[in-house]
């Protein structure tokens, strides 16, 4: 009943006062976050209250201002607050309330809401219980700042922040090291890709004189036809701005980090790792969309790493054994769509999938995380089994989660991801194949996942035995992000949302039915090879040969950057710690501390003890300087 | 006539005797006479000054130098003693324990 209130609350906050709502629905996270870490660690029912009420707080502002905007058409809502100023360098604070900044904040914070109602249940008896919401609230804070960001600076900003956040969770459980060396690699990999956006930031600034989104969309054109921007250079910005998304929405070949982030907890990986984190760099490609779209260059980078992440991370899916490994695959795959999208020119389709994708993967991984708590902390696919009818909530919607993944009709999926095929197949064959590719290998990796967990004869009865359904507080998210899948696409309300002239694409019948025969084929495929009481790989093994071994070692990507950080970075760090050691210590701070030695014995000889000889060159000091004042 | 320069010339003899007295003689004692003689030697010059170029400034300046003077002797004096009755000397050689 409390929670009502909240969100009543919220709802009044919006209709009064609009601007100072989204405020609140920006900090209100971030003061749970104080609250609770200044005051409330000790007491976890009250830090769990806390953040949950801030995210439902925010998850009302959000809905109010989605309403205002879609049936009331809500004005732009255009505030902000200078915030430094440094010479001619102006860095304000503001806010954007388009279509798409509602629409992602709608979906941070309603999927957020309901993953952190199920943290209640899964983190259950945690020790860092409190630790963990304080995080949570934080990295919701980090993201609704990214959202609702006005210019690069503050986007830049809160990017870190959510990287920051990302860290904390990965590396929840840091006494395990794995956990702790995934946080790591997380933060260190995406700080690569952020500090190419970092570059691209500056380098755009030093051409255009601003970091605001409007002032930098209304210059544009007018640089751009007077040649003060050069195309290539645009292209450059475009291409070193992507790599920040590159990083984030972990996309070839910096996205090594994105499956050891499985390591967290399984609501983080849901809600971070799987629905809105890595969005953000599909999120801040659509936001910056004016800047890319005008060089082709650029965008055709960015289609085809999409594409080739998109490909690779659905072939790897299909080798994992681990039940949220095979997923975190999959939100690479899904992701590469994504970022395909926005390379073809569509950020619209791109939103779109975005959208439906957080729907559907928060889903499965939160399913997944009821498997893993109702089989205590197993989380290799070859001992489960059989769990449909232990854990039937669970099935059933990690089921609908995984056709709409699938992309089956009338799912969320299927919308969604049609219509990114649609725009491949009008503007690139080659990248169309790919994403047909990746589209059976989605059905047929998640088909696998799905025959291997939930059907056939439990492999460790042991593990049967004890497994059982989670509690209310963990399937109740799950139906609402099930109903969530199963009616997201109907009707293309996103899209439409987005931008009013969007058209759902008039394509011809074949090319419909092709799209709706790919998850068939996949899940036909998986059905043929998985559906069985002793399921094995067995099948796909003796087939691939030794492409097998490859895939199942995710094409060495890991083992090249090791190579590469052992032996070149070993070296560099060789060559420097020489010259630390023997320039700088022996030759520099050494050199310096002797001489100054020397100098000082040099000079004590002076000190005879003799007072004759003191005074003696006391007179013939005071002579001198006597002699140059008055004689010269 | 006695110009001003006879006087500045005895000023300057005095004080260079002055001044090698301080720095040959090892006796602390005669070495704070030698200081004295320093002192009267641009005492008589500053007198010297006054006379020829009529300056009561410079005969003032030369009461402050006995002043000091005065004041000098009763420190130094205070040292020596110091000095005698832990060494039971006054050869300024002894005076070299600061040195390494």
């Amino acid at each position: 009943m409390n929670l009502l209130a909240i969100m009543i609350s919220g709802f009044g906050l919006m209709n009064d006062r609009p601007v100072c709502a989204v405020w609140v629905l920006l900090f209100s996270p971030l003061v749970a976050t104080v609250l609770i870490t200044l005051f409330a660690q000790r007491w976890k029912g009250l830090s769990a209250s806390l953040s949950i009420a801030a995210v439902l707080l925010s998850f009302a502002i959000s809905l109010g201002l989605f309403i205002a905007l879609a049936f009331h058409g809500l004005q732009h809502l255009p505030h902000s607050f200078q915030w430094l100023v440094v010479g001619n360098v102006r860095i304000e604070f503001g806010m954007v309330t388009d279509p798409l900044a509602i629409l992602m904040s709608l979906v941070v914070t309603g999927v957020g809401s309901a993953i952190h109602i199920y943290s209640l249940g899964y983190m259950k008896g945690d020790a860092g219980f409190s630790r963990y919401f304080a995080c949570m609230s934080l990295f919701t804070f980090s993201m609704l700042g990214i959202v609702i960001a006005s210019n690069f600076i503050q986007i830049f900003i809160f990017w870190e922040l959510v990287g920051l956040s990302s860290y904390l969770l990965i590396g929840f459980w840091f006494e395990k090291p794995s956990a702790a060396e995934a946080g790591k690699k997380a933060f260190l990999v995406t700080r690569i890709g952020d500090f190419g956006m970092m570059l691209g930031i500056l380098l755009l600034w030093s051409y255009t004189g601003t970091f605001n989104f409007r002032d930098l969309q209304a210059r544009l054109p007018m640089m751009i036809s007077h040649e003060t921007l050069a195309l290539p250079t645009l292209a450059l910005i475009g291409a070193l701005i992507f790599c920040g998304a590159v990083g984030k929405s972990a996309q070839v070949p910096l996205h090594v980090w994105l499956p050891d982030a499985m390591e967290g907890p399984t609501p983080v990986s849901a809600l971070i790792h799987a629905a809105t984190m890595v969005a953000a760099g599909v999120y801040m490609l659509c936001r910056v969309f004016f800047l890319i779209a005008p060089s082709a260059g650029a965008l055709t980078l960015i289609a085809w790493i999409g594409g080739i992440t998109a490909l690779m991370a659905a072939i790897i899916a299909i080798a994992q054994n681990d039940i949220k490994r095979i997923l975190a695959y999959s939100t690479l795959s899904q992701l590469g769509y994504m970022v395909m999208a926005v390379g073809l020119g569509g950020p619209t389709q791109a939103m779109f999938h975005l959208t439906m994708h957080a729907f559907f993967k928060a889903l499965l991984f939160l399913a997944a995380g009821s498997v893993i708590i109702g089989l205590h902390h197993e989380q290799d696919i070859w001992k489960m089994g059989g769990l449909w009818k232990k854990m039937p909530i669970t099935f059933w919607t990690f089921l609908i989660a995984s056709l709409a993944l699938a992309g089956v009709p009338p799912l969320s999926g299927f919308y969604s991801k049609d219509e990114i095929l649609v725009l491949a197949f009008e503007n690139n064959k080659c990248l169309f194949a790919m994403g047909v590719g990746a589209a059976v290998l989605t059905a047929f990796y998640i088909g696998r996942e799905v025959f291997v967990v939930f059907c056939g004869k439990p492999r460790d009865q042991h593990a049967y035995e004890h497994a059982h359904e989670s509690p209310l507080v963990m399937t109740l998210p799950l139906i609402f992000l099930a109903i969530l899948s199963i009616i997201g696409g109907w009707g293309s309300r996103v899209p439409e949302f987005l931008s009013p002239s969007h058209l759902a694409e008039q394509h011809s019948p074949v090319l419909s039915a092709g799209l709706i025969a790919m998850p068939v084929v996949g899940f036909a495929l998986a059905w043929i090879l998985y559906w069985k009481p002793e399921p094995s790989d067995a099948p796909v093994k003796s087939a691939l040969g030794t492409t097998y071994v490859w895939i199942q070692n995710k094409f060495y990507f890991d083992e090249v950057y090791l190579w590469i950080v052992k032996y070149v970075q070993g070296t560099i760090a060789n060559v420097c710690e020489w010259f630390d050691r023997w320039i700088l210590q022996r030759l520099g701070i050494g050199g310096l501390s002797q001489g100054t030695g020397l100098l000082g014995r040099t000079v004590r000889l002076l000190q005879t003890g003799s007072i004759s000889g003191y005074a003696f060159f006391f007179g013939l000091g005071v002579t001198v300087i006597i002699y140059y004042v008055v004689v010269r | 006539m006695i110009t001003l320069n006879y006087y500045l010339w005895v000023s300057g003899i005095l004080f260079a005797l002055g001044i090698a007295g301080v720095v040959l003689r090892r006796n602390a004692l005669v070495i704070f006479m030698a200081l004295e003689m320093n002192l009267n030697a641009a005492n008589l010059a500053l007198v010297a000054f006054a006379k020829y170029n009529k300056l009561a400034g410079a005969q003032v300046f030369v009461f402050f130098v006995i002043a000091i003077a005065a004041a000098e002797v009763a420190v130094g004096l205070a040292i020596i003693v110091a000095f005698f009755r832990r060494k039971q000397t006054v050869s300024v050689d002894q005076v070299s324990s600061l040195r390494l």
